[in-house]
This record gives C-alpha cells, sequence and structure tokens, in this order.
C-alpha cells in the first residue's frame, strides 16, 4: 500500500503546482481510487474462501449421493457386517474400520511418547549446536512420500519383523493370557502390526513439530522460577512444561492421528489386506483408505462401487471427527496464551 | 503446511505434462496389457505418425468410460457378455494372452519340481490343505522333498483380471469354491495375504517361506519365482511355457461365445496350459467420431500382423493366426459409420 500513497501524493503536489485544481476533489477522487482497490482486494480475497466451502460442500455432497445406494441397500447393517464379498455383492464396513481405527490407535501409543521425548529433548536438553540437525532431520521425515514407506516397509521392515521380531514376540507372549492372543499366529511380516509402526514413523514429525512449538511457548519466566526453586529439568518438565502445553500436545496428536486414519498407500503396502477381523495383531487386515484404494479400480457394478465410495464417506466422518476436534483443542491453547 | 504445498505443485505439474493430441487414438481401461500396448503404441507412432494415448485406469474404468463414449475404445481382461454388448452397442475382440502361473516358495524344491492340479489348487486357496506335507500334495508329488510346514496363501488385494481368470478356473475345476467364493475381480478370500499387484505377490511370495501365489507368467519368469507344473484337462502334466500358452489359445472354441469371449481356464489339448487368460477391447459398433475408430481398427490389425514379436518380448501371447482373421471379418461385418459404410475393409 505505501508506494502507492506515497506516488498518489507526489501525483497531488505536481497537479496542484501545475494546473491549480482544487485540491479536494483529486484527493477525493485517489481516496474514492483507493477504496475500490480494497474492496476489489477484499471481494477477491473471500471468493477464494468461499471457494474452499463450496469445494468441501460439493465433496460431501457427492460422497453422499455415491455411497446412497450401498447405505440404502444394507443400511446400518454396512457398519457392522464383515462380509465384503464381491462377488454375491454383499459388503460391510466393519473390518475396514477396525483395522483403520486400531492401526492409527497403535501407532498413537508408539509415536505420542517418543515424540514427545524427542521434543523435550530438542527443547529443555539438546545443546544449541545439536538443535537444527535432529529438527531437520524430522522435518525431513515429513516429506518423504508414502510410497516410499509403503516400499521400505514391504522389502526391508517386514522381512526383518518376520525373520527377527515376530518368532521372538510369539514365543515370550505364547503362554502369556491375553497377550498370547494379541500375539499369535504365523508369522507373515506383514499385518496389522507392521502398518501400525510405519504409521508410527509417518505421525512422529507432526507430534514433535508441534509440540515443539508449544513447548517454546512456554514462558521462560515459569521455567526459570521453577528452577531458581530447585527444581530438577524432570520436575520443571513434569510440572511446568506439560501442564502449560497439555492442550496443545493434544492437538497436535490429533493432527498425527488425522494423518494415520487416512494413510493409504504405505499401509496398503503392508497390511496384508485381508478383509477380516482378527484377535492377532500380526494377521492380516485391511483400512478403509487401503481398501478404496485396492479395489476402486476394478469394481465393476454399482452396488460394489457405492459400497467403496460409503467407505469414503466413513473415512472422511472419522477424519473430520478428530480434526475438528483437534482445531478445538488448538483455539482452547491460543486464547489461554492470549490471557497470559 | 509445506507439505500441503509440495503436493499441490506437484498436482498441478502432472497435470500440466499430460499429453493431450487431437490426433491420437484415445484408449482406456486394463492394467494387465498395458506394457504392450505402450510398447505397440511406440512403435505405431514412429512407423506411421499416430499416437495411442492409453491410460490403465483398470478394467472397470475401461468398460465405464467405453459406455461414456469418452474414448475410443475400452479395454478389460473380464470379457463382457452377449446382452450386456448387445446393449451397450458395442464391438469386442481379445487383443493379446497373458499365463498365470503357481508360485511357490519352498526350500529344496526347484521351480517345475512340483507339480498340483486345479482340485487341489481349490482346496489350498479355500484353506483346506493347510501343511505342504498334505497327503493330496504329496499324492501328486511323491519324490518331493515336503515337510509339515504351513501353507501361506498369497493372493492380489486389488481388483484384477489376473484374479478373475485364476478364480474362474479354480471354480470350474471345484464345486466347494463356485459355492464359496465364485469369480470375479475381487473375491471374498478365505485364508491368506493380500498384495497389491502382480509384483507385490511376487515380493510377499519371495519373502514368506511356505508360500504360495499366482502371477503372470512374465512376473514369475524375471523375479525367478519357483514356479509350479499344472496337471491340465487332458490329465497332461504341463510346464508354463509360451507354447503351453499357446496350445490353449489354439484349442478354444473362440466363435462358441459373443464377442469371442471365451475364457481360457482349463481349455482342452495335450499341450494346453489350464489357467491362460485373453484380455478384451471393446469398440462402438456405430462409433461417434469414425475417424478415430477408423485409426484404432488400423492399429489394431499392424499389432495384430507386426506386434507378435514385441509381445514374445514382454512375455505376453499374441492370438493365433486364424483368431486374428476372424476378429478382421467381425469389423468389416458390424463397425460401421453413420451412412452405414464398414470403417475396416477385410482386405486391409
Amino acid at each position: 500500500m505505501e508506494p502507492m500513497e506515497k506516488r498518489s501524493v507526489s501525483d497531488f503536489a505536481i497537479s496542484n503546482a501545475s494546473v491549480a485544481q482544487p485540491v479536494s476533489a483529486s484527493l477525493a477522487k485517489a481516496l474514492r481510487r483507493l477504496r475500490i482497490n480494497d474492496k476489489v482486494f477484499h471481494s477477491i480475497t473471500r471468493a477464494a474462501a468461499f471457494f474452499v466451502l463450496f469445494l468441501l460442500s460439493a465433496i460431501v455432497v457427492s460422497l453422499i449421493i455415491g455411497a446412497a445406494p450401498a447405505l440404502q441397500k444394507f443400511g446400518f447393517g454396512f457398519l457392522t457386517s464383515e462380509r465384503w464379498n464381491p462377488v454375491t455383492e454383499n459388503f460391510g464396513a466393519f473390518a475396514p474400520i477396525y483395522g483403520t481405527i486400531i492401526t492409527s490407535l497403535i501407532a498413537m501409543v508408539i509415536a505420542v511418547p517418543i515424540g514427545l521425548l524427542i521434543t523435550l529433548f530438542l527443547t529443555e536438553l539438546c545443546p544449541m549446536w545439536l538443535r537444527r540437525p535432529i529438527g531437520i532431520a524430522i522435518e525431513l521425515l515429513a516429506g518423504i512420500p508414502s510410497i516410499i514407506y509403503g516400499i521400505w516397509g514391504l522389502f526391508v521392515l517386514a522381512p526383518f519383523l518376520q525373520a527377527h521380531v515376530q518368532p521372538f514376540l510369539i514365543d515370550l507372549f505364547g503362554n502369556v493370557p491375553v497377550l498370547s492372543t494379541l500375539f499369535a499366529g504365523p508369522p507373515y511380516g506383514i499385518g496389522i502390526l507392521t502398518s501400525s509402526l510405519i504409521l508410527a514413523i509417518m505421525v512422529l514429525p507432526f507430534i514433535t513439530s508441534i509440540s515443539r512449538d508449544v513447548f517454546e511457548a512456554v514462558p521462560p519466566m515459569l521455567k526459570e522460577a521453577a528452577y531458581g526453586l530447585g527444581f530438577t529439568t524432570w520436575e520443571v518438565v513434569r510440572y511446568v512444561v506439560l501442564p502449560y502445553a497439555r492442550v496443545g500436545v493434544i492437538g497436535g496428536v490429533m493432527l498425527g492421528l488425522g494423518r494415520a486414519l487416512g494413510e493409504t498407500m504405505a499401509v496398503t503396502f503392508v497390511i496384508g489386506n485381508a478383509h477380516k477381523v482378527s484377535s492377532s495383531l500380526l494377521a492380516p487386515g485391511t483400512t478403509i483408505a487401503s481398501t478404496i484404494a485396492n479395489e476402486f479400480t476394478e469394481a465393476v457394478g454399482d452396488i460394489y462401487t457405492s459400497s467403496l465410495i460409503a467407505l469414503g464417506l466413513l473415512l472422511f466422518v472419522i477424519t473430520f471427527t478428530v480434526l475438528a476436534a483437534a482445531r478445538f483443542m488448538l483455539m482452547k491453547i491460543e486464547r489461554r496464551q492470549g490471557c497470559a | 503446511m509445506n507439505l500441503l504445498k509440495t503436493a499441490f505443485v506437484a498436482g498441478a505439474l502432472a497435470a500440466a505434462t499430460l499429453p493431450a493430441s487431437a490426433a491420437d487414438i484415445s484408449g482406456a481401461g486394463a492394467t494387465f496389457p498395458y506394457p504392450i500396448y505402450a510398447k505397440w503404441a511406440d512403435a505405431y507412432k514412429k512407423e506411421t505418425g499416430v499416437g495411442l494415448n492409453y491410460q490403465s485406469i483398470g478394467s472397470g474404468g475401461g468398460i465405464k468410460q467405453i459406455q461414456a463414449k469418452t474414448v475410443t475404445f475400452g479395454a478389460s481382461d473380464a470379457p463382457l457378455k452377449g446382452e450386456e454388448l448387445e446393449k451397450a452397442g458395442l464391438v469386442q475382440f481379445p487383443m493379446v494372452m497373458g499365463g498365470i502361473v503357481p508360485v511357490v516358495n519352498l526350500e529344496g524344491v526347484a521351480p517345475g519340481e512340483l507339480v498340483i492340479d486345479g482340485p487341489l489348487l481349490a482346496r489350498i486357496f479355500l484353506g483346506e490343505v493347510k501343511t505342504w506335507n498334505d497327503p493330496a500334495i504329496v499324492k501328486l508329488n511323491p519324490s518331493a522333498k515336503l515337510t509339515s510346514q504351513a501353507i501361506v496363501v498369497v493372493h492380489r488385494s486389488d481388483g484384477s483380471g489376473t484374479t478373475f481368470n485364476f478364480a474362474t478356473y479354480l471354480a470350474e475345476m471345484s464345486a466347494d469354491w463356485k459355492t464359496k467364493v465364485g469369480a470375479n475381480t475381487a473375491v471374498e478370500w478365505p485364508v491368506g495375504v493380500g498384495a497389491k499387484g502382480n509384483e507385490g505377490v511376487a515380493q510377499n511370495v519371495a519373502n514368506t517361506k511356505g508360500s504360495i501365489g499366482y502371477v503372470e507368467y512374465a512376473y514369475a519368469k524375471q523375479n525367478k519365482l519357483i514356479h509350479t507344473k499344472m496337471i491340465n484337462k487332458d490329465g497332461k502334466t504341463v510346464s508354463p511355457v509360451a507354447a503351453t500358452f499357446q496350445a490353449a489359445a489354439a484349442n478354444a472354441k473362440w466363435d462358441s461365445q459373443p464377442g469371442y469371449g471365451v475364457i481360457l481356464a482349463n481349455q482342452p489339448g495335450a499341450e494346453s496350459w489350464p489357467m491362460t487368460a485373453a484380455t478384451w477391447i471393446l469398440i462402438h459398433k456405430q462409433p461417434k467420431d469414425a475417424g478415430a475408430a477408423s485409426e484404432a481398427l488400423k492399429f489394431f490389425s499392424w499389432a495384430y500382423e507386426k506386434g507378435a514379436k514385441m509381445a514374445n518380448e514382454l512375455d505376453y501371447i499374441p492370438m493365433p493366426a486364424n483368431v486374428a482373421a476372424s476378429v478382421k471379418t467381425t469389423w468389416a461385418k458390424e463397425i460401421k459409420d453413420a451412412s452405414g459404410k464398414p470403417l475396416f475393409a477385410a482386405t486391409h
């Protein structure tokens, strides 16, 4: 804005000096022009923003229209049936819903503690010269395309798990009541556990970078006061940093969860793609996103296609709920920081 | 947010580089024949200057696109039935073939050493035969070193023509498979792990001890997997090689089904490989753009005549000459422009 104003002012000076026009008229004209500029700018930005709303609702509407035949045919049973039979056109979403939620939950159970430990080291304990390399390494993890994670998972991680980790787990928990069912069956290498591990690696950068932002937002005065009182580093983290940053960390965790729920390619490679709900974590399963990626191209017939779109709608609902919760929590922490 | 930005820019770049030449023949459909169509298209472009824009979006997508008339031809791994062709006003013909091969990962078993037959394969994939020293396997392989190792079944997780042909064969060989599972591009697998694509199945079989899977011949060959022999309809033991796939095609009664929609599973003949599969082209009887359709037919005719060597190089099986000749007669008879003039002269 500034150069424009400057130019207009100098324009007045020249025009006043040479032609001796009435000052008020040309000033009003210039001001009006600026106001029109602003209005145009305003409406362009508003149109861009509304376009997103329009896109979102268009996607929701087309998902609902696409899913309607399947939802009408199967009704509520679509959510609870484990059948997925393209030959008889009998579809139920229970196995993919279960797989989506269980892989994401296990991924979070693994990634959240590790992510928080990394963040604490980075913000509280790490020497200055090491902060940047570690921080950049974590952000690079976020930049790796998911197909690379999938290929790495299938060619490197799965054979390793199959040969070394899974037989060990099966032997270790063989006689423990609950754990023996969780870690039962032949070691396939791929399965629910493997895809959870891949997902954990993929969401790590999300959790780390967001919690680093909130940890850094903790006022240094509070921490210094606590150190002054003789707190150890652990006590500062436990009683000052974590309580202050709690809500923001939860927001970051939710964003990571949103990513894990919708992850497609990496999971497709390593989950084993079996439409079954199995009590063992080593068994193959499936997720909503991987089912769609696997079957949409060759799905022939209205009910089959529609069932896949209905799966998409379900995923949208699940992810939307998670992200809305995350937004809400982030809003809360921002408001609190504003007060502080 | 940087991620989002990168993804967006990448998407825009990809969209900008899509070819969109007006003179090109456009087609969409099956993924299985994509490599050979691409190779033919390349050679054809060099020879004639006419390009082919083939999108391998899957058979289901190909059928939808040709019905919506957005492409000149569609391609499908599963043939349409006579009444479906009639209803949509389409002509269907087979373009090229491939073989489906069972592959195993067993220590001490050489490629081609293990022999299996259709009913046994069905029982393995139904989960009824669970270990490698099951009497049913030992009976066919008395001299092989077989242990009580568990059988790990590996199947395709994505919908595919390979699965359609494999499941059709099993349904023909086993009443149990027909009633419990059936045949389609994807089925409800009773047991096993799913892997994406032929390459995924090949990789999983190579990784997993005691596994059995099914892949296109090219993948079995290129990945040096341990293939099995099969017992065919005539009770003869055959190996998966180009000659046995061709024998199955030559012995098939192509005119027995409308639109040459013969599934090459379990064909008669002492030399026939029991799991051979063709892939089909769909084109409108009265195309909207007669010029484009005529160019497409010229390309297919060229591929029948000059494409065999390239097909063999990529481990596909070219159509026998008698089938190609019969297909060309069909074109001349059935594909016409708006004025009723045939788009293809049989003596081309």
